[in-house]
C-alpha cells in the first residue's frame, strides 16, 4: 500500500512520546502473556484429576497394603460403580535413574476406571490375554527406544519372586496414553504379579481406586467404605480425589478472577494512554489532514490513515510485549517449572494478546478516525 | 484566449447562531485560460472564500462556478475531491507540508492518488522539485528548510500533477521581501513558461507587478478590474 509510508512515518513524528506508548502497551502485553502462561499451568494440573473417582488407602501408611477380598466389599457400597486394585511395584529398569512407576494391574478394569486413557482394543486385549504383558506410557518407548515385543527386565526391590530371585521379566506388547500431562507409567498384569511372589505376600493390594455412580454423594460414600473396615486388621482412609481437586479448583477461580482484574485496570489504563497520544496526535495534525484532503483524498482515506496509524501502534506494541514474554520465559521459566508445572505460552495466547492489540488499536483509534473524517477542509484551514 | 472559470451570481453565507453573514454577494468573474489574476483587498473581505469556491473546497450558498468545464455544484464528496486532485493545485500562505517527510516526499504526495508507477512517480517530483530550483534539498524535511524553501517545495507538490488552475492563498503574507519576490518570480514563470492559470490572493501591492490582471473586493464584492 502506497500509503503505509505516510502512517509509519506519522508514528515516529514524536519520537519520544510514540517510545513511551509502545513501552506501556509492551509491559500490557508482557504482563498478559504471562498471567495467562501461569494460569495455563495451573489448569493442567487439575484436567488430569478425576472428579468422580475415589482413591482407598490403608489408614495409617501407605507402606502397608490392603486384602484383595475387600474388592467384592467395597463393590457392593451403595454409590460405588467399579473398583479396581493398584500396588507399588518399585523396582528398577537397568539403574535407579531410570525412575518411573510399575503397577500392577487388571487389564480390563483398569482402562475402564481411567477411561480418559486412550489405548487401541487390539493392544488392551494383547495385554490381557498374555500373563507377562506390559503396557506402558507413550512417552517411555521415546525415551527409552523400545520396541513392541521387546523384553523388558526390572530389578525388584520390595517385591521379588517367591523363589527369592529379583529378576522380573515383562514382553511389551504396546503403549496408551494420558493426555496432556502424562505420568511416566508402567502396567502390567497383576495376575501374573500376585502368583509370582511368596504366599503370604499374595492377593495384597497397595490402593483402591472407586468409580461413583454419582459424583455428588463422594463424601458418603467414602465415610461408607471407611466405616465398614474401622474396626478391621485393615482399616482404609478414603479421600476424594474430587475433594483435592476442588480446593485446587476454587484457587484456580481466585487465580482466574485476580488476573481479570489486573488486566482490567491494566488495559484500562492503556486505552487511556494511548487514546490520549491518538487524540494529540490528531490535534497536532488537523491542518495537515485537511491538505491531505485539498490534494484530493478522500475523508474516508484520511480517516483510514489515522485508524491505521492507532493499530500499528497498538499492534507494534503487542508484538513487543509476546516478544518480551518470551525471553522472560526462557529467562525464570525453568525456575518456575518446579513450582508450576509446565510453563509456556501458547499459541492462542499468542493469537489472543495480538487479536486483542488489534482490537485496542480499532478502539482507541475510532474517535480520533470519525473525527478526522468529519473535518472540514475550509474550517481546519482557517484554525491556524 | 478560452476562459477557464467562470462564476455566475456567487453568494455565500455563514451562520453563527441566529446571525447570517453575507460573505460573497452576487460575485459575477470569468478568468481565462493562461490569466495571472491578483485578487486584493482588505481583511475579512471574502478573497479566501471565494478562492476556496474556485477551488471546489466548498460550495456557494447560491449561484454556480464552472471550472474547467465543470459545474462544481454538480459534484460532491469523493466526485469533488478527485477532480480537485486533477485541475487544482493548491498553495498556502503557511506551506502546510507534512513535517515527517522528505521535499520529494511531500511533492509525490498528490501522485500516490494517480496510477503512476514507483519510479514515474519518483521522476515527475525530481522535475518539480527541479522547476523550482530545490533538487539539492529533495532529501531535506520542511523542518530543515527555511520559509522561502518550504514554500516553494510547496508549490512544486501543487505543479506535480500537473494542474490547468493554481490558487494561491497569501503564498508570500509569511515570508521578506527578497524572498516574497522570489516566489512571486516563480510562479510568473510557471504563469508564463508553463502556461499555468494563477489566481493569487495577497496584500502585496508588489504583485500586481507580476500579475497580468489584479481584481479588488471589498464586503464580498468585487471592485474594479486593472490590468
Ligand atoms: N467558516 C466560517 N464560519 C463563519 N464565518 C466565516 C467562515 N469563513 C469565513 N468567515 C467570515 O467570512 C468573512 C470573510 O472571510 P475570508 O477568510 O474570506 O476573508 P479574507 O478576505 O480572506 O481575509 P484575510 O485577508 O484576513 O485572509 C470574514 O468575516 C470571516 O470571519
Ligand atoms: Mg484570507
Amino acid at each position: 500500500m502506497k500509503l503505509f509510508g505516510i502512517v509509519w512515518a506519522n508514528l515516529f513524528r514524536k519520537r519520544t512520546r510514540t517510545v513511551l506508548t509502545l513501552l506501556s502497551l509492551a509491559v500490557a502485553f508482557l504482563l498478559f502473556v504471562l498471567l495467562r502462561a501461569i494460569a495455563g499451568s495451573f489448569t493442567q494440573g487439575v484436567s488430569l484429576a478425576g472428579t468422580d473417582r475415589l482413591n482407598v488407602s490403608p489408614k495409617y501408611s501407605i507402606t502397608d497394603d490392603l486384602p484383595l477380598s475387600q474388592k467384592q466389599q467395597i463393590l457392593a457400597v451403595d454409590g460405588v460403580e467399579a473398583v479396581t486394585q493398584q500396588n507399588w511395584f518399585g523396582g528398577q529398569y537397568q539403574n535407579p535413574q531410570n525412575f518411573f512407576a510399575k503397577y500392577p494391574v487388571e487389564p480390563g478394569e483398569y482402562f475402564e476406571m481411567y477411561d480418559e486413557y486412550v489405548i487401541e482394543p487390539a493392544v488392551l486385549a494383547a495385554f490381557a490375554g498374555k500373563r507377562t504383558a506390559t503396557v506402558v506410557d507413550a512417552s517411555l518407548v521415546e525415551k527409552y527406544g523400545w520396541r513392541v515385543g521387546d523384553i523388558i527386565p526390572i530389578e525388584a526391590d520390595i517385591w521379588p519372586k517367591s523363589d527369592g530371585s529379583r529378576g522380573w521379566e515383562f514382553e511389551l506388547v504396546g503403549t496408551f496414553r494420558q493426555g496432556d500431562n502424562p505420568l511416566p507409567l508402567m502396567l502390567f498384569q497383576y495376575q501374573y504379579f500376585t502368583e509370582s511372589v511368596a504366599d503370604n505376600r499374595r492377593d495384597r493390594v497397595g490402593w483402591w481406586t472407586v468409580r461413583l455412580s454419582d459424583a455428588d454423594r463422594a463424601e458418603q460414600v467414602a465415610i461408607a467404605i471407611d466405616k465398614l473396615y474401622e474396626n478391621s486388621l485393615n482399616p482404609t482412609r478414603t479421600t476424594t480425589e474430587d475433594e483435592f481437586s476442588r480446593q485446587f479448583a476454587s484457587q484456580l477461580g481466585d487465580i482466574g478472577f485476580i488476573t481479570t482484574i489486573i488486566m482490567s485496570a491494566v488495559f484500562f489504563t492503556i486505552v487511556l494512554l494511548t487514546g490520549n497520544t491518538m487524540t494529540q496526535a490528531l490535534r497536532e495534525r488537523i491542518p495537515e489532514l485537511a491538505v491531505l484532503k485539498t490534494l484530493g483524498f478522500t475523508d474516508i482515506t484520511v480517516s483510514l490513515l489515522v485508524l491505521t496509524e492507532s493499530v500499528l501502534l497498538c499492534i507494534v506494541g503487542g508484538v513487543m510485549g509476546v516478544l518480551l514474554s518470551t525471553v522472560a520465559v526462557a529467562a525464570v521459566g525453568p525456575v518456575l517449572q518446579g513450582f508450576l508445572g509446565s510453563f509456556s505460552i501458547t499459541l492462542p495466547t499468542v493469537l489472543l494478546a495480538l487479536a486483542m492489540a488489534l482490537l485496542l488499536g480499532l478502539v482507541v483509534g475510532s474517535v480520533p478516525a470519525i473525527s478526522a473524517k468529519r473535518l472540514t477542509i475550509v474550517d481546519a484551514l482557517r484554525e491556524r | 484566449m478560452a476562459q477557464l472559470v467562470e462564476c455566475r451570481e456567487v453568494s455565500k453565507q455563514y451562520t453563527r447562531g441566529k446571525e447570517t453573514l453575507d460573505v460573497l454577494s452576487g460575485i459575477n468573474l470569468s478568468i481565462e485560460k493562461g490569466d495571472f489574476l491578483a485578487l486584493m483587498g482588505p481583511s475579512g473581505s471574502g478573497k479566501t472564500t471565494l478562492l476556496n469556491l474556485i477551488g471546489g473546497l466548498d460550495h456557494p450558498s447560491s449561484g454556480d462556478i464552472i471550472n474547467g468545464g465543470a459545474n462544481l455544484n454538480d459534484l460532491s464528496g469523493r466526485a469533488l475531491a478527485k477532480w480537485r486532485s486533477e485541475n487544482i493545485g493548491f498553495v498556502f500562505q503557511f506551506y502546510n507540508l507534512l513535517p515527517v517527510l522528505t521535499a520529494q516526499r511531500n511533492v509525490e504526495l498528490p501522485l500516490l492518488l494517480t496510477r503512476l508507477s514507483r519510479t514515474q512517480r519518483q521522476k515527475n517530483a525530481a522535475t518539480a522539485l527541479e522547476i523550482v530550483g530545490l533538487t539539492d534539498r529533495a532529501r531535506h524535511r520542511p523542518g530543515e528548510l527555511s520559509g522561502g524553501q518550504q514554500q516553494r517545495v510547496a508549490i512544486a507538490r501543487a505543479l506535480v500533477a500537473d494542474p490547468e488552475l493554481l490558487v494561491c492563498d497569501e503564498p508570500t503574507g509569511d515570508l521578506d521581501r527578497d524572498t516574497a519576490d522570489q516566489i512571486l518570480n516563480l510562479l510568473e514563470l510557471l504563469n508564463r513558461d508553463h502556461g499555468k492559470t494563477i489566481i493569487i490572493v495577497t496584500h502585496d501591492p508588489k504583485a500586481a507587478d507580476h500579475a497580468k490582471h489584479v481584481l479588488y473586493m471589498d464586503k464580498g464584492e468585487l471592485l474594479a478590474t486593472t490590468t
